[in-house]
């Protein structure tokens, strides 16, 4: 007799360990839930590790108003099959409010509005502990983010002064109005994720399938076209075949041609890539810290 | 499933190694898993084209594979690493979690991060220094922390003639050291991570060496027998009550296994409190398991109702931990501050929350001899030392080189609530 998790087993079982952690350390946590796969992997998880019982902590939806609409449709019919609360912040409340200004221009983009209104949903709600699901795989300041990761009371994180993470041993103390990000899938990569959803017949928005969509390129990204993004004069819109690799923002989400249209064959597309999936994320294309610097001011 | 290109069922059967890097600063430690990660395929082309980009806008005249892993700006402009970056890669053989740490002393912390779940550390030495104090100290971590398998790497062979005797001399003076340390396997590799001589494929220019590639080491080091499946321990992590209809008197202990096997209908004690029932079921999202070993997070339900919350342990009631609130322990030290003799800390172990004072500082060590200091020692940041504590509630561990989940704690500045003291419990 072998007594051996498989890889995949071994990540499900740290990341129910870290959400179960999330809920013995904090009193009132919340999921962000983006309507993407990382973040469907997390509630996922969390319903495991709480079953028969509920899950004991409301989704928080961070909305720019520029959605998909699959994905609004998705996050709605999964908040009632799974029977949670959910909680929707909304960006251009944020704007309304005078909280922030839009961008403008053609590449006009509201992920860092996002923050603002991220920060005043904790404050309101008074979450101390919010559960993402970036990984680190994902992208080079992610890659050096905790289990748990500190927040002081600007929302801010510090990526040079980082508490020491020993062991399973989670520090979870910290001081009135600061707060934690805890990453239970932190060492999934997105082929693991794929393995998962595959391994767990979870369904999944059908924008991750491959469909045809009427895209045009820019910067070198896909972009769908869509009402909340303006076109350059010069830009050609034309029906493809193609789906998503991440799902975010529309206006800063990129498509990738693509015929794969079940989980087996995006796992065999996802094996064989050579990019990242984030390399169609014009977000991250403004500099070369974006992430880095959006996370310290306080973004997921 | 689909046999595409890629075969599903071998990918899921796959076992993990999770290992670090260690040594001195520029040792090369962000180069070589830059270069392993290149020469195994695992680099994505937008990555490559990114860090090529940048290498060209700082004048480097290759690309700097560190750059895959040294991605905060402060280490990009300083070229060192400060934090731990993790990284992944599979190859047909295993799937690994790599932590590239930080060489610098200021940053030996977030070396001991990296290296607290490793299975293997690559120890990188430069040839041209040899074993130098960093080399000593993050080989004496990487002991401690219970690290069966280190892969000791001699870099930058090729800025040595590739020289055999360069080579010879570093290894025979780390053997000399490393006697006194508990790893017992150690392997000896000449490298250069710049230009990928014995990572994933042999050298040419060093056809005197009889061992293996390090890819090869690490895909084939044995690591199943590293995990504890004797002593059952199950710390209880969270309880599960549903409060509805359908699970009215529903109470199951959530939690995952530390070590050792548990199954339904097994008799266990339920520490500290020391009552004995047994074992109902063991369930995962509502399916019935046969048994549980660790690293499993599962449910555990008993026959009895007892009072039970977390921070307790249920374990086979003819195999128990040690349980006591004196304890025998070595420190590795991160705080700003010197740790405080009868100073007063938070404490965690397992699932447990408790506080503790630092009765007495036996020694600290020196970290070139290895000698202990006893002389009043005053134990810094990144010392090493020798404590005994008293705990406010007792513990139930058992000594770390058997157990590294209940054989380990943390210490926490109440004041500053950050993490300052890794905890190694001694028998
Ligand atoms: N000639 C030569 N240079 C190397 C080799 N490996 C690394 N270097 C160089 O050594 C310098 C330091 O390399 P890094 O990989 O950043 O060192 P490190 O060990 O990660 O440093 P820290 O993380 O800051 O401790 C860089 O300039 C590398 O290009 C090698 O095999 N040969
Ligand atoms: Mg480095």
């Amino acid at each position: 007799m072998s007594f051996t998790l498989n890889h995949l087993k071994s990540l499900e079982s740290e990341a129910i360990y870290v959400i179960r952690e999330a809920a013995a350390q904090f009193q009132n946590p919340a999921i962000l839930f983006s309507g993407g796969k990382d973040s469907i992997a997390v509630t996922y998880l969390a319903r495991k590790a709480f079953y028969p019982a509920p899950i004991p902590f409301p989704l928080l939806h961070i909305d720019t108003g520029n959605n998909f609409q699959e994905t609004l449709d998705y996050r709605d019919k999964l908040v009632s099959k799974l029977d949670v609360r959910l909680i929707v912040a909304s960006v251009q409340d944020s704007i309304n409010q005078h909280r922030v200004t839009e961008e403008k221009g053609y590449n006009a983009s509201r992920i860092r509005l996002q923050t603002t209104t991220l920060l005043d949903a904790i404050e309101k709600y008074k979450f101390d502990c919010c559960l993402g699901g970036a990984r680190r795989d994902e992208e080079k300041a992610r890659a050096k983010e905790r289990f748990f990761s500190h927040r002081d009371e600007f929302g801010q994180w510090d990526p040079k002064n980082q508490r020491p993470e020993l062991w399973n041993l989670f520090n979870g103390r910290m001081n009135v109005g600061e707060n934690f990000r805890v990453f239970p899938i932190s060492n999934w990569t997105e082929l693991d994720v794929w393995q998962y959803m595959g391994m767990e017949k979870i369904e999944l928005p059908s924008l991750y399938f491959s469909h045809r969509r009427r895209v045009f390129e820019r910067d070198g990204v896909l972009l769908a076209e869509s009402p909340f993004i303006p076109m350059k004069p010069n830009e050609v819109v034309e029906e493809q075949t193609v789906r998503f690799r991440t799902i975010g923002d529309i206006t800063s989400t990129g498509a990738t041609f693509s015929e794969a249209s079940t989980v087996d064959e995006i796992i065999n597309e996802v094996a064989a890539t050579r990019v990242t999936e984030r390399g169609g994320r014009a977000d991250d294309k403004r500099s070369e810290t974006s992430m880095e610097d959006r996370k310290k001011e306080g973004y997921f | 499933m689909t046999q595409g290109i890629f075969d599903s069922n071998s990918y899921m059967n796959m076992e993990l190694l999770r290992f670090t890097t260690a040594g001195s600063v520029d040792d090369g430690k962000s180069t070589l898993i830059g270069r392993l990660l290149y020469d195994s395929k695992s680099i994505f082309e937008d990555q490559y084209e990114n860090i090529k980009a940048t290498s060209e806008r700082r004048g480097e005249n290759f690309v700097n594979l560190a750059l895959l892993t040294d991605g905060l700006r402060a280490e990009r402009e300083q070229g060192i690493t400060i934090d731990v970056a993790y990284r992944y890669f599979s190859t047909p053989k295993r799937k690994f979690i790599i932590a590239d740490t930080p060489g610098h002393i200021q940053y030996t912390r977030n070396m001991v991060t990296g290296a607290s779940t490793a299975n293997l550390a690559i120890i990188l030495i430069d040839a041209r220094n040899g074993v130098v104090e960093q080399t000593r100290r993050h080989s004496l971590i990487a002991s401690l922390l219970g690290i069966q398998h280190l892969a000791v790497c001699i870099n930058k062979m090729d800025l040595v003639d590739y020289s055999k005797e360069v080579f010879d001399n570093i290894v025979r003076d780390y053997r000399e050291f490393a006697s006194r340390l508990q790893a017992k396997d150690i392997q000896f590799i000449p490298i250069s991570a710049l230009n990928g001589d014995n990572v994933v494929s042999r050298s040419n220019n060093m056809p005197w060496f009889e061992g293996v590639t390090l890819l090869y080491l690490l895909e084939t080091v044995y690591i199943a027998g590293d995990i504890n499946h004797i002593d059952a321990r199950f710390p209880v992590q969270y309880v599960i009550r549903p409060y509805n209809d359908e699970f009215h008197d529903y109470r199951g202990y959530a939690g995952r296994l530390s070590s050792g096997v548990l199954r339904p209908g097994d008799k266990v004690s339920i520490l500290p409190s020391g009552f004995t029932t047994n074992i109902k079921a063991i369930e995962f999202d509502g399916k019935q398991l046969t048994e549980a070993y660790a690293p499993m997070s599962v449910t555990v339900l008993l026959e009895d109702d007892i009072d039970i919350s977390r921070g307790d342990m249920i374990v086979r009631e003819n195999n128990q931990p040690h349980i006591s609130q004196d304890l025998e322990v070595m420190v590795c030290w991160m705080g700003d501050k010197p740790l405080q003799k009868n100073g007063k800390y938070a404490i965690k172990h397992t699932t447990k929350d408790a506080r503790c004072v630092v009765k007495d500082i036996k020694y600290k060590l020196d970290i070139s001899t290895l000698h202990r200091i006893t002389d009043n020692p005053e134990i810094n940041m990144n010392d090493i030392g020798r404590i005994t504590v008293r705990t406010t509630a007792p513990l139930l561990y058992d000594a770390y080189t058997k157990n590294r989940e209940t054989g380990a704690f943390i210490m926490i500045d109440e004041g500053t609530n950050v993490t300052v003291g890794a905890c190694i419990i001694l028998d």
